[in-house]
């Protein structure tokens, strides 16, 4: 049969490796190098701080979190969980993927919600990143972690480029809907009473796309955590490293042990990441009166009707 | 025109490509269907030109897909006008650059909107004060001034509820403070009320005027409704197929309208709301108390054809007599029988600006109503039997046929 091969090869292989060894690397190797800085010091700060904390303060924060945002239930497990990963061990690797996961979602905010804001406002930029993201979403994350070692070498910090990668699609997508899903007579009316692009921003899109944006960092953080294990491969440490190790080795024991941690982990930011959204969603309340009602003993509906009342 | 807040002047939006084109072809005279079968591109506006007044009610009637709602929204240029001029202030909002707009929006021009566009995370203060938050009022003043507009729309004690706790009827109240407390002095108000059941829609259109008696804005005022249009507008523009097919007041559209389709139109609306005491009136023959005999009276009566005359004492309306009664007390024998004795004193009165429903009544007794001034003076009359002719159309439809008559008279 005939085939395309027939009359002409493509040496695609040879052309990439060209591309990154030949060029990307060592003209941009500093570069990236000087990049990953403000990731590392994050990085740094968040470690030092998981594991000075004691692990019952530690505990006792996330299950008054997990109380207000997702109720009793969820803070018992917390509790429960927390201490089922400290008496098997496994205490300060969970604190250092926590540690790892939390700047990789906060470098996905950081870089996500703006590029999301940017996509919802501009068919043309929106036009350019969704391809971006779909590669970025099914591009198979093992293709990445070569060229990301060979740019910012071995480490944690490597790791959390190559979550980065595979975790901010959701953010950005899902910042793009909620914006573009803001009705579009109250768009109209911010416009009719001549409100500027920024006004209209703060005073209408990001408050009405709270419940949204909050989602796409729920599914930012999941993700992330999946990434756990596969950004040990290149240094990463904490408990995905417990994982390969016992992979390694062939310790079913320790592979579950550590994948008992990234469950655990996972479900409590899960619930209280999704409740964060349901409360930013309830009447539509803002960012602050949700961060608010966060902070505020027990400030459930009937202590805000009171405080309406009074 | 010198007191013109608003003036429009050959307005036309194009939906579509080749604009240019489309503009050509339209000055061809090609129709609005044509155009969309030949080109693909739709026509909004045609040709629109008119002047809104400082301080009148301007109504803008049409069927949906007449243009009305693309019209309002190029007053404001939140549809900018493919071409023509919009004049708000001397200032023409077809030309002007995003920030300038921006400012006539802010200072000159607020809108209303048919689904109320309340800002659902806010309260009714802080949506109140929107128009001040955008103009950089601090929040002090500005919840001050939005307290004082919920306050004029009766909506004070709920100044902290978010919009979602109101009814609807409610809601626009809110939209409506919301763009009074702006501050411009003409607003647009696009179905303001068609959302709305019938009863808190009728309502609302008397607080409307109620408040415009006060406020005096300039207001354009699109509806669907001829019945809204007739009862709110100072003057009403029709629109069809985006063309504006007739201007004026109320009484102007339904006694003399401009085509046929205006005239389907107003053929069946309520005439005894348009029309008023003054619209049917005729200049009043009187007679005086003292000086005239039983015997010139029923003179008078049967060379004017009437049945019934207002008699004055004076400046004052004495009474009215008919002629039934003097000619039975001509027939009495005594020779004394003055006007007096057949003098009816209980006569019906309205002012001229009483609606011809209200006549009614009025008109049941039989009698000719009187129609006085604020100090009590004859000024004229309204025959019952011109009423029910004015109600049925009959006089009005007599009088267009006189018209054409004659017009077809003329050129021989």
């Amino acid at each position: 049969m005939l085939s395309p091969a027939d009359i002409v090869t493509l040496p695609f292989d040879d052309w990439v490796n060209a591309f990154v060894r030949g060029w990307l690397v060592p003209n941009f190797r500093p570069f990236f190098r000087a990049a990953q800085v403000p990731i590392t010091s994050v990085l740094g700060w968040l470690e030092a701080a998981f594991l000075a904390v004691p692990m019952l303060v530690t505990t006792a924060l996330f299950a008054l979190a997990a109380w207000k945002t997702a109720g009793r239930g969820m803070a018992i497990f917390t509790i429960l969980g927390f201490a089922f990963v400290d008496m098997i061990g496994l205490w300060d690797d969970t604190m250092t993927t926590l540690a790892m996961i939390l700047t990789a979602v906060f470098f996905c905010a950081v870089i996500g919600i703006p590029a999301g804001i940017l996509a919802a406002r501009s068919n043309l930029a929106w036009r350019i990143m969704r391809p971006v993201l779909d590669v970025m979403q099914t591009i198979p994350s093992f293709v990445y972690l070569v060229p990301i070692v060979m740019l910012f070498g071995v480490g944690m910090t490597p790791g959390i480029i190559a979550t980065i990668v595979f975790a901010l699609p959701p953010i950005v997508r899902l910042t793009n809907l909620g914006i573009r899903n803001v009705r579009a007579d109250l768009i109209e009316a911010a416009e009719a009473f001549g409100s500027t692009g920024w006004q209209m921003l703060w005073d209408l899109q990001l408050p009405l796309a709270m419940r949204t944006i909050m989602a796409g960092l729920n599914q930012t953080l999941m993700m992330a955590l999946s990434m756990v294990v596969i950004a040990a491969l290149i240094g990463g440490g904490g408990l995905g490293l417990v994982v390969n190790t016992g992979l390694g080795r062939m310790d079913v024991g320790g592979a579950t042990a550590g994948g008992v941690g990234i469950v655990v982990l996972a479900i409590v930011l899960d619930r209280i990441t999704q409740g964060l959204a349901e409360r930013s969603g309830v009447r539509g309340a803002s960012l602050r009166q949700t961060l608010a009602g966060f902070f505020r003993p027990r400030a459930t509906a009937p202590a805000l009707e009171a405080e309406k009342a009074g | 025109m010198q007191d013109a807040k608003l003036a429009v002047s050959h307005a036309f939006k194009i939906f579509g490509n080749d604009a240019p084109a489309v503009l050509k072809l339209l000055r061809q005279g090609k129709s609005k269907q044509e155009i969309l079968a030949q080109t693909g591109a739709t026509v909004g506006v045609q040709d629109a030109s008119f002047e809104v007044r400082e301080g009148e009610i301007f109504v803008v009637m049409g069927l949906s897909g007449s243009g009305k709602s693309t019209l309002v929204r190029m007053l404001n240029g939140l549809i900018p006008p493919t071409a023509g001029q919009i004049l708000i202030g001397g200032e023409d909002i077809a030309q002007a650059s995003p920030a300038a707009l921006r400012r006539i929006r802010r200072d000159k021009i607020s809108m209303i909107f048919q689904h109320f566009a309340l800002f659902p995370h806010w309260t009714l203060a802080e949506n109140v004060a929107y128009g001040l938050k955008i103009n950089g009022v601090p929040r002090e003043s500005r919840h001050k001034r939005a307290l004082e507009v919920l306050e004029q729309v009766g909506l004070a004690p709920w100044a902290d509820s978010l919009p979602s706790d109101l009814s609807g009827g409610m809601q626009q109240r809110v939209g409506l403070a919301r763009g009074l407390a702006a501050g411009s002095d003409i607003l647009l108000m696009d179905e303001p009320f068609g959302a709305l059941d019938p009863l808190i829609r009728r309502e609302m259109q008397m607080e409307l005027l109620n408040l415009q008696q006060t406020l005096k804005k300039t207001i354009v005022f699109i509806t669907h409704d001829l019945n809204e249009a007739l009862l709110l507008g100072n003057r009403i523009a029709i629109m069809k197929d985006g063309c504006i097919v007739q201007i004026g007041t109320a009484q102007e559209i339904v006694t003399a309208p401009a085509d046929d389709y205006v005239a389907a139109f107003v053929a069946d609306i309520d005439r005894g709301r348009v029309f008023t005491a003054d619209d049917v009136s005729s200049q009043p023959t009187t007679i005086q108390l003292r000086q005239t005999s039983v015997r010139d009276a029923l003179r008078m009566m049967e060379q004017g054809g009437a049945h019934a005359l207002y008699v004055m004492d004076g400046e004052r309306v004495a009474g009215v007599v008919t002629y039934q009664q003097l000619a039975a007390s001509e027939m009495d024998p005594s020779p004394t029988t003055t006007l007096q004795d057949a003098l009816i004193t209980d006569f019906p009165t309205v002012d001229a600006s009483t609606s011809l429903s209200e006549l009614y009544g009025a008109a049941g007794s039989g009698l000719p109503i009187a129609v006085t001034d604020e100090r009590e003076r004859l000024v004229a009359v309204v025959e019952p039997s011109d009423v029910l002719a004015h109600l049925s159309g009959d006089a009005v439809a007599a009088e267009a046929l006189a018209n054409k008559e004659q017009a077809n008279a003329q050129p021989r």
